[in-house]
């Protein structure tokens, strides 16, 4: 049973991670503009040089 | 006369650069966000375009040395989207910041229900854990449960604290109590190396009523940017004098003493005294009343009101100077004191349900102490009943149902203003009615265009598509194809000619047409005529009912409520819309003090009263009456004192939003006895002190998904 000493405490951290990211994304507006986000993804405006748009 | 347009009270300054929330209209396709931000971006100047889809506002940034917010607007337009400076109201950024601090409890509560859990389903079944690493465990649980609790309750804790400041009781209050006893005993209980702690179940309860208070605020954010977008896009603007010269601004901008024109076909910007010239003006939306009244020098003129044949110059008065509006103000003031606050659905549970807990819990104390457990199991059993019986499943009871109402009264064109209006349309038994503008159409139609030669009528609509006239703008819209002849002239207060396939067309007054007039038509209609090629057209317009008026009346009223009219209009123009309705109670001529005081009477009857209106003289009505709703249409008083406003020109979400919120009312109702049903099963079981946490966390859950799962049904299609 002595792995659980440090498994558990590497199992909260790495829930901890998820938590500080979705908070991050939260606070740099991701969730803003849902719908927006779904389509902005489709367009390619974003490719550029010569040969894109 | 070249016009220019100030948009200065739209547009925020910061450091060189300026900064413009627009409100888009047409926005609805992928194509369209590359389309509108590309555009603005090629302009020289715009630093940034920011297109948010979801609530179709776009934000602007510029460098203000280089380019002018009419630019922008004008940009957009060239690129064929039209779009409404908008002000983002206070009300709806403490919003989406309320909205943002939810998520993120709920992300915190979410991580700890999921991480304690994995503790505790270790604790439940492994029946070979040795006692440290069961306290271990504990321990470990208690570490990310009591910061998490801390600050994922906060929500619950401040309105609980404030209602018990206010000596008043809510569902927070129980909550509140729950999850901190359960956390307090579980600490205690894990110091003397205990079997049982609760950490997963307050956890879980927290994560479980934020999901309920982040979904109903989220739509309520919904309903409201919809609401924000369609204020902006009804905004007036004035055309006021600087000097000699005539500028366009919003007519939010207007201050007292500006001076105004107001040219035929444009709404009166504010309430005002006509300096010169005369005209007709259109005071349906004011008043209710359906005829011109004629206007000179000196009249006094209200807001909303519709200049018909003369352009006019007023100047704009102060509130306070007698004027109706000043009169509206009063009553509404008086209507709004006067009206009991509605005590919602939830609170008069958890008053009930409060009390009732609480006893219960000091009761297993006594009883246990009685019967001769120690005082620590005593008191550790009273615990659990105050844990099992946590009001989650009762406080989403109510919540959830909510949620999934406002959501198809909003796909069914209702737009609700108010938290509780659900909850009080479900108890109205009788509907006042205001005429016009409500069971008529806002602008006049032509009325007898099923009986004129369709060929003849397609012509006079497209040439009515040239002038800007009140009147012409009724036979534009029969229009099917939006194609204006080419050369059209207007001659002010006559009407439009043009040539068509060689030979003249005129539309307009008969005189204007060579006819001798035609029998005159009553008072509220008036006769348009259409000339062309030796053949002729009378077309006659009016106010015509909104065109599934009649079905509605009837739906309500097999719905059990009975159905009322008063109006400001003259009885004589009433009595056939009664007639058509079938509404046998109707009343005319009423000021706006009578209109409440009818209201007052029937409320004096017992009756709860659903007021629909939407002119300036029904405000008062609309605030005195159990619940109001108002058309889109209405005038921007009204709509602010409706309970709800309703999209559209059919007037069925009326009796749209009486049957979601009577379905709504039921759910609500089935899900409360849900809950009560839930713990007369529970209680008994913790009483006699059986609540392990996993009997705790099953029956929490369990009840919690049932009254959720329970609540979809409100979006159900047939009632």
């Amino acid at each position: 049973m002595n792995v659980l000493i440090y498994l558990v405490p590497m199992a909260l951290a790495l829930g901890l991670t998820g938590l500080a990211a979705f908070l991050w994304s939260l606070r740099s507006g991701q969730y803003d503009d849902i719908e927006g986000a779904a389509l902005r993804v489709l367009s390619d405006d974003d490719v550029g040089g010569p040969g894109g748009r | 006369m070249a016009e220019t347009l100030d948009l200065s009270m739209f547009v925020q300054h910061r450091e060189g650069t300026a900064h413009l929330d627009l409100a888009v209209e047409g926005v609805a396709c992928a194509n369209c966000i590359g389309k509108i931000e590309g555009g603005l971006k090629r302009l020289p100047g715009v630093v940034a375009a920011r297109l948010n889809f979801t609530n179709r506002r776009l934000a602007v940034e510029w460098r203000e040395d280089m380019l002018a917010a009419v630019d922008v607007i004008a940009a957009l337009e060239d690129i064929g989207y039209r779009a409404y400076p908008f002000q983002p109201e206070r009300a709806e950024t403490q919003e989406a910041q309320h909205m943002r601090w939810l998520v993120k409890c709920l992300a915190v509560a979410g991580f700890a229900a999921m991480n304690i859990m994995l503790l505790s389903v270790s604790v439940w079944s492994g029946s070979d854990m040795g006692q440290e690493t069961r306290d271990f465990f504990h321990w470990l649980s208690a570490l990310i449960a009591l910061p998490a609790a801390a600050y994922a309750g906060q929500p619950f804790f401040r309105s609980a604290w404030a209602a018990i400041r206010a000596r008043a009781l809510n569902m927070d209050v129980p909550i509140s109590l729950g999850v901190i006893t359960a956390l307090g005993m579980s600490v205690v209980e894990t110091a003397s190396h205990a079997q049982h702690a609760y950490f997963d179940s307050a956890t879980m309860l927290l994560f479980f009523l934020l999901c309920g208070r982040a979904l109903d605020h989220a739509m309520r954010r919904k309903t409201r940017a919809v609401a924000g977008n369609l204020a902006a896009l009804k905004a007036e603007f004035a055309h006021r004098f600087d000097g000699f010269e005539l500028v366009r601004v919003p007519a939010a901008a207007l201050r007292a003493g500006d001076r105004l024109l107001v040219r035929p076909g444009d709404r009166v910007p504010a309430d005002g005294v006509v300096l010169n010239g005369s005209s007709e003006i259109d005071d349906s939306l004011v008043t209710g009343e359906t005829a011109r009244r004629a206007v000179a020098a000196g009249a006094l003129v209200h807001a909303g009101a519709v200049n018909f044949s003369g352009t006019l110059t007023m100047r704009v008065t102060a509130a306070g100077s007698g004027t109706l509006i000043d009169e509206v103000e009063r009553l509404l003031e008086k209507a709004v004191t006067a009206k009991s606050r509605h005590v919602r659905l939830a609170d008069r549970a958890a008053r009930l349900y409060a009390p009732v807990v609480h006893a219960t819990a000091a009761l297993t104390v006594v009883g246990w102490l009685v019967a001769g457990a120690s005082v620590h199991d005593a008191i550790v059993t009273a615990i659990a009943v105050l844990i099992i019986t946590c009001p989650c499943a009762l406080a989403l009871a109510v919540q959830a149902v909510q949620v999934v109402a406002s959501g198809a009264l909003f796909r069914a064109g209702v737009i609700l203003n108010s938290g509780d209006a659900i909850e009080r349309l479900s108890e109205i038994d009788a509907v006042v009615f205001d005429k016009t503008g409500t069971l008529t159409l806002p602008e006049p139609r032509v009325d007898n265009a099923a009986t004129l030669d369709p060929e003849l009528l397609q012509r006079a609509a497209r040439l009515a598509l040239s002038s800007r006239h009140p009147l012409a703008a009724a036979v534009a819209r029969e229009a099917r194809e939006r194609v204006p002849f080419a050369a059209a002239t207007e001659e002010p207060g006559q009407g439009v000619r043009a040539m068509i396939d060689g030979t003249e067309a005129r539309l307009g007054s008969p005189a204007f047409c060579g006819l001798a007039t035609a029998d005159p038509a009553g008072p509220g209609t008036s006769t348009i005529v259409f000339t062309h090629a030796g053949r002729s057209a009378v077309l006659l317009v009016r106010q015509t009912l909104r065109p599934d008026a009649a079905e509605t009346a009837a739906a309500l009223r097999a719905l059990g409520l009975d159905l009322m009219i008063l109006s400001g209009d003259r009885p004589d123009a009433v009595a056939p819309v009664a007639a058509a309705l079938g509404i046998a109670d109707w009343r005319g001529g009423l000021t706006p003090a009578e209109k409440i005081a009818a209201i007052d009477a029937l409320k004096a009857q017992g009756r709860r009263v659903l007021m629909v209106g939407d002119g300036l003289n029904d405000a008062p009505a609309l605030a005195a009456a159990h619940v109001s709703l108002s058309p889109i249409s209405a005038a921007d008083l009204t709509q602010a004192h409706a309970d709800a406003v309703f999209l559209g020109e059919r007037l069925g979400p009326v009796r749209e939003a009486v049957t979601v919120a009577r379905r709504a009312r039921r759910l609500m109702r089935e899900n409360l006895w849900l809950a009560v049903l839930y713990n007369a099963v529970a209680v008994p079981v913790a009483i006699a002190g059986f609540a392990t946490p996993l009997i705790a966390a099953a029956a929490m859950s369990g009840s919690s998904v049932l009254v959720t799962l329970n609540a979809l049904r409100a979006r159900g299609g047939a009632a």
